[in-house]
């Protein structure tokens, strides 16, 4: 697993590629809530992730929570296959903003 | 050849490159007792196996070997490119991180709450934040529909509730196989359904391979994709649920019509068996 940020209009985006789970979503936990701790909000973008565990999406939903504290925003784009799969398994496809891409998200 | 054997042939198979658990001639006993005879299975990545039989017939003691809580008297077990017989300690303890596995009674600690239960793999084998942990639990609760039942004791669920909390603690660290030890047994109709229809989503989901010991019909047919039957200790027929239910096999064939099997009984042993110190 890698990751990298970048900017997308007011938004650090989080790009997330190849596999989250036990031995690396505390690393992806820490960037996460550091981007959020620097009052910005984020896309975590799904785009190059081939499958995300329990831990990856505990991560995720901890971040929605900081963020909602703090009135920022947090989106996942692109989501597909797997962990698609894992969100609607958890429902948290009911949770999460999920936009298509990054581009989607509204200023 | 064998019915078993024959099997082995048809599509349903896997190949040798997809199997993720390989059982080979494998034979197991209590003392003298023979319980299991020359075992072959494979299990392919992904795959719903379900091993049905009917009460002594081995499936609980091929479940343990698969476990690798019991060693065989013969033959091997093959998990992952792994012989689990022959791995040492560190190996065995790091192939066990990759599976969970559901008893029959949830098996829970009963000194701790539902919740504590359900973490004490992330705790004992994760560097996770206790955040992080909390919320992997809900998670898993909200799976199991046991939301808000985190801080009972076992003592105070069900034993619906039992099992799914102990469904919950096999799958938390999102095993990539699952033993699973008669699912339905004791629960209501429809909770066995939910049950079944969890497992499927799992597999689905997370891609994991799950291996159920069952003597559920309904529910064997419902997630199976394949489907070995166990009698006295032996594999008799290993196919998909349409070759199982399409199976002349008088063992397997009394076991979907729920036949109870005839026990033929030598006359001069049985007395002997009854009579035996007797004056």
């Amino acid at each position: 697993m890698s990751f990298e940020c970048s900017d997308h209009l007011n938004y650090k985006v989080l790009h997330l590629t190849g596999e989250v789970d036990l031995s690396n979503s505390s690393k992806v936990r820490r960037c996460l809530l550091d981007i959020l701790d620097h009052g910005q909000s984020v896309i975590v973008d799904f785009s190059e992730l081939t499958y995300i565990d329990s831990s990856g999406m505990a991560t995720l939903v901890e971040g929605l929570n900081a963020a909602n504290k703090k009135k920022l925003t947090l989106a996942i784009a692109n989501a597909n296959g797997a962990p698609l799969q894992v969100l609607e398994l958890t429902r948290l496809n009911q949770v999460f903003n999920l936009i298509a891409s990054v581009e989607d998200i509204k200023e | 050849m064998s019915d078993n054997q024959t099997q082995s042939k048809t599509a349903q198979e896997p190949s040798k490159d997809q199997v993720l658990i390989q059982v080979n001639q494998l034979d197991s006993a209590y003392g003298e007792r023979k319980i299991l005879k020359g075992i072959e299975l494979s299990v392919k990545q992904g795959e719903i196996l379900v091993i049905m039989g009917g009460s002594g017939s081995g499936k609980s003691t091929l479940l343990k070997n698969m476990l690798g809580l019991m060693q065989p008297t013969r033959g091997e077990i093959i998990i992952d490119k792994m012989n689990i017989n022959t791995v040492d300690k560190q190996q065995m303890l790091k192939l066990r991180r990759t599976m969970g596995v559901a008893f029959q009674g949830g098996a829970l600690l009963s000194s701790m709450s539902v919740g504590d239960n359900i973490k004490l793999p992330l705790r004992q084998h994760t560097d996770l934040d206790e955040s992080t942990i909390s919320i992997m639990t809900r998670l898993k609760l909200e799976l199991m529909n046991l939301a808000g039942f985190e801080d009972l004791m076992p003592s105070e669920l069900s034993g619906g509730m039992l099992k799914r909390a102990g469904l919950a603690r096999a799958v938390i660290m999102d095993p990539k196989i699952l033993f699973f030890d008669e699912p339905s047994a004791g629960l209501d109709p429809v909770t066995s359904v939910e049950l079944d229809q969890l497992i499927l989503e799992l597999r689905k989901a997370m891609n994991m391979t799950i291996i159920v010991v069952t003597h559920e019909l309904e529910s064997a047919f419902t997630i199976a994709d394949r489907i070995a039957v166990l009698y006295d200790g032996e594999i008799v027929k290993t196919g998909t649920v349409e070759e199982i239910k399409a199976c002349d096999d008088e063992r397997v064939a009394n076991l979907i019509n729920r036949k109870p099997r005839e026990v033929q009984i030598d006359g001069e042993k049985y007395l002997s068996r009854l009579t035996e110190g007797a004056e």
